[in-house]
């Protein structure tokens, strides 16, 4: 058995497996001092590290943190593991692992190759040992490319959900928030609502109206309303419009079943979304959404901690060939990640995680307002996410989220983040808002002044929506 | 004359903030201080404390009581204390023949306290002629849960708990009421029934929160259970109430 413990100045720090030298080494954040996980003070946390930088990436395959028996996820990650794809990193260390990845060497494309050599308990130890720039620089060299209606995921390019929530999924209310979002050049990634009432009925209604909007304008993109995987099953098979099968999902079988999936089910799904063959460029029907915290909330965090546990949540689905994936960084509360400086550490490493790992990982970068965070937290985080790449962020007319009652991003988030970085949209949707008059001559979105045509038009039509 | 603000009709199907202007990519100033006022009053919300010695006056012969939780960030960062009474309370509150007790607890928006729970409290004492009622408890740094602790130790058959819910950037004074029968330590969220969105600005009025309330109580008392199993029976009651606990 090997000693995990290391000496300095006189003072040993011992730790008492695998999986305790990880929580140990994780960033200060509360849900792992809630759950009594976290190191007692900085220098047992420096010294994990120092005692997981000198472990072999191997570990992870030989000592699953989860039992196989006990876990169909350990299972997944097991049963899925690409010897011939992880053997150019198979003899490092995880602290020589964080060098190479931030060496020249390790270019986008060496990157994807070894994507299906990693397990996500090695990712997650490597982001241990990285600053935020590390997660950063090592994350924009991930290229994590999708398709179905568009391309989600170019080098250059920002992606955006458009999610229209309403209290009361008003159909009228519902089209406002989307023309709102249209005319910020916002939607590419997906327009995505949230239902107040989850039901099949009502997914059916939420989606007919989503679907003939977007066949309407011609828009490429696709639609989708977040309702459990079970429902969209059903959905489906009352002959719904479903272009993308939602669901929320974690890093364990039992944190799963918190959710109300298996592994068997979101197949079932997948393929049924499959066979109705919506999608025109591409086949990546799953949308999944995740978060540090969800496990330990369900009491399904096997005494791992709460960065690590997450990044199991990638394994399921990568499995799946999602067209976008996203941590919902914020929304969880304080007492997992506390203020402003926890919620942006832990969406970079979500982000860093899943693309090493081969996941479209986008962002809800977002707040409650019980955490210690506001605007300005959140203007850092989707700044850094945008130069390390991200593949899409969430938009809510004016950064308020009036039915989950939280604060996302704004619309104009969008505008400054393309702006700053000159980072366009998917190309597909794109030539859309050209073909709109929606862009100026500089490749801006117009403002829209009340006498504008479209704006008119769409107005129009959004007035007779319901 | 200016053309007619295009949004103005969109405006009436949702609260959302569309049709703002820009400053170049940016939101006007007007509609960032706007945004930043709600986020200060929600933020308020949250750290205000309950004024006791007002609560007090109001509510003749209150008991005051606390969490485990000490402070704020200590409340925030740690639930589990939240649920859980302080030690040295138990004694504040000894046992009785009670049918309930209602507890107002500061949760996470003591202005919600402060600004409902007292009319609130009345209009639920009307309606319930018959019932032995214990002294009100006011409880801070307190979690719904931690009305377990202060039912079990009363020995009241049911609790009803009213509380200060998360603040929104709409609302930020909104009081919820969970409703537990035989309320001990360890009590799963499932057995508990829920009234949320009370307050004065287009939410719950007092009236028909106190009418649910009583009912509630009553057929939980009869009944002898409350959460998954009461909800269902709650057809009987008229639309407008049952559409608001099933919210």
């Amino acid at each position: 058995m090997r000693n995990f413990a290391h000496g300095f100045r006189g003072e040993t720090y011992r730790f008492a497996d695998l999986k305790t030298v990880l929580a140990r080494a994780s960033a200060r954040r509360s849900g792992d001092e809630l759950a009594g996980l976290a190191a007692s003070s900085d220098a047992e946390r420096v010294a994990a590290r120092v005692v997981l930088a000198d472990l072999p990436l191997k570990i992870f395959l030989e000592q699953p943190l989860i039992p196989y028996e006990e876990d169909e996820v350990t299972r997944l990650i097991c049963d899925t593991h690409d010897a011939a794809a992880f053997a150019p990193v198979s003899h490092m260390t995880v602290g020589q692992f964080r060098d190479w990845l931030l060496s020249y060497e390790a270019d986008s494309a060496m990157l994807a190759a070894l994507a299906p050599g990693l397990t996500p308990e090695m990712v997650a130890a490597v982001s241990k040992l990285m600053r935020n720039q590390d997660l950063i620089a090592v994350a924009r060299k991930c290229v994590v490319v999708k398709k179905f209606r568009n391309t989600v995921g170019l080098p250059g390019r920002l992606s955006s959900r458009l999610q229209p929530n309403h209290p009361t999924d008003d159909l009228k209310g519902i089209a406002a928030s989307t023309l709102d979002g249209l005319l910020y050049g916002s939607g590419d990634a997906v327009i995505g609502i949230n239902p107040a009432t989850d039901n099949v009925q009502n997914c059916l209604r939420l989606l007919g109206m989503l679907d003939e909007l977007r066949q309407r304008y011609e828009i490429p993109t696709q639609t989708c309303v977040l309702t459990h995987v079970t429902n969209a099953i059903e959905v489906m098979q009352a002959g719904g419009a479903v272009d993308l099968v939602f669901q929320s999902i974690a890093g364990s079988q039992k944190a799963n079943e918190g959710f109300g999936v298996t592994l068997s089910v979101l197949r079932e799904a997948q393929d049924a979304a499959l066979s109705l063959k919506r999608g025109t460029i591409g086949s990546d029907v799953m949308y999944f959404e995740t978060g540090q915290g969800a496990a330990l909330s369900a009491d399904a965090h096997w005494g791992l901690d709460q960065q690590t546990i997450e990044t199991r949540a990638y394994a399921v689905a990568r499995a799946f060939k999602p067209l976008l994936v996203n941590t919902v960084v914020g929304f969880i509360g304080p007492e997992y990640l506390y203020d402003g400086k926890q919620i942006i550490r832990a969406g970079l490493e979500d982000h860093f995680c899943a693309k090493l790992l081969g996941v479209p990982m986008g962002c809800d970068v977002c707040y409650t307002n019980h955490a210690e965070a506001d605007q300005d937290d959140m203007d850092t985080l989707m700044t850094l996410l945008t130069a390390a790449g991200v593949s899409f962020v969430i938009a809510v007319p004016g950064a308020d989220d009036v039915m989950l009652n939280y604060q996302s991003l704004a619309y104009h988030d969008i505008l400054y983040l393309r702006s700053v970085f000159n980072a366009r949209p998917a190309p597909e949707f794109e030539v859309w808002l050209e073909k709109m008059d929606m862009v100026d001559r500089a490749g801006r979105m117009k403002l829209p002044t009340p006498s504008n045509a479209v704006l008119q038009r769409l107005i129009g039509d959004s007035r007779n929506a319901a | 004359m200016p053309p007619e603000d295009p949004w103005e009709q969109l405006r009436l199907a949702t609260r959302a903030r569309i049709g703002l202007g820009r400053a170049g990519d940016a939101m006007k100033v007007e509609d960032v201080l706007d945004f930043q006022f709600a986020h200060a009053m929600a933020r308020d919300a949250v750290h205000a404390k309950l004024d006791i010695a007002r609560l007090k006056t109001a509510l003749p012969g209150a008991v005051c009581v606390h969490s485990e939780a000490e402070g704020r960030e200590q409340y925030l960062r740690r639930p589990d204390l939240g649920r859980r009474l302080a030690p040295e309370c138990f004694e504040q509150l000894p046992r009785g023949e009670y049918d309930a007790v209602l507890v107002i607890a500061d949760g996470l928006s003591a202005t919600a306290v402060m600004h409902n729970a007292v009319p609130m409290v009345e209009a639920v004492m009307e309606r319930l002629s018959g019932f032995r009622i214990a002294p009100p408890v006011i409880a801070t740094q307190a979690r719904v849960a931690l009305g377990d602790d202060i039912g079990e130790a009363l020995g009241a058959k049911l609790c009803a708990v009213l509380i200060g819910e998360r603040p929104g950037l709409t609302v930020s004074d909104s009081l919820g009421v969970y409703l537990t029968y035989n309320p001990k330590r360890g009590t799963l969220d499932s057995a508990r029934n829920c009234i949320s969105n009370i307050h004065t600005h287009g939410g719950l009025s007092y009236t028909t929160a106190a009418d649910m309330l009583a009912w509630l109580m009553r057929e939980a008392l009869r009944r002898g259970l409350t959460g998954v199993g009461l909800k269902e029976a709650s057809g009987l009651l008229g639309g407008e109430t049952q559409a608001a606990l099933a919210g």
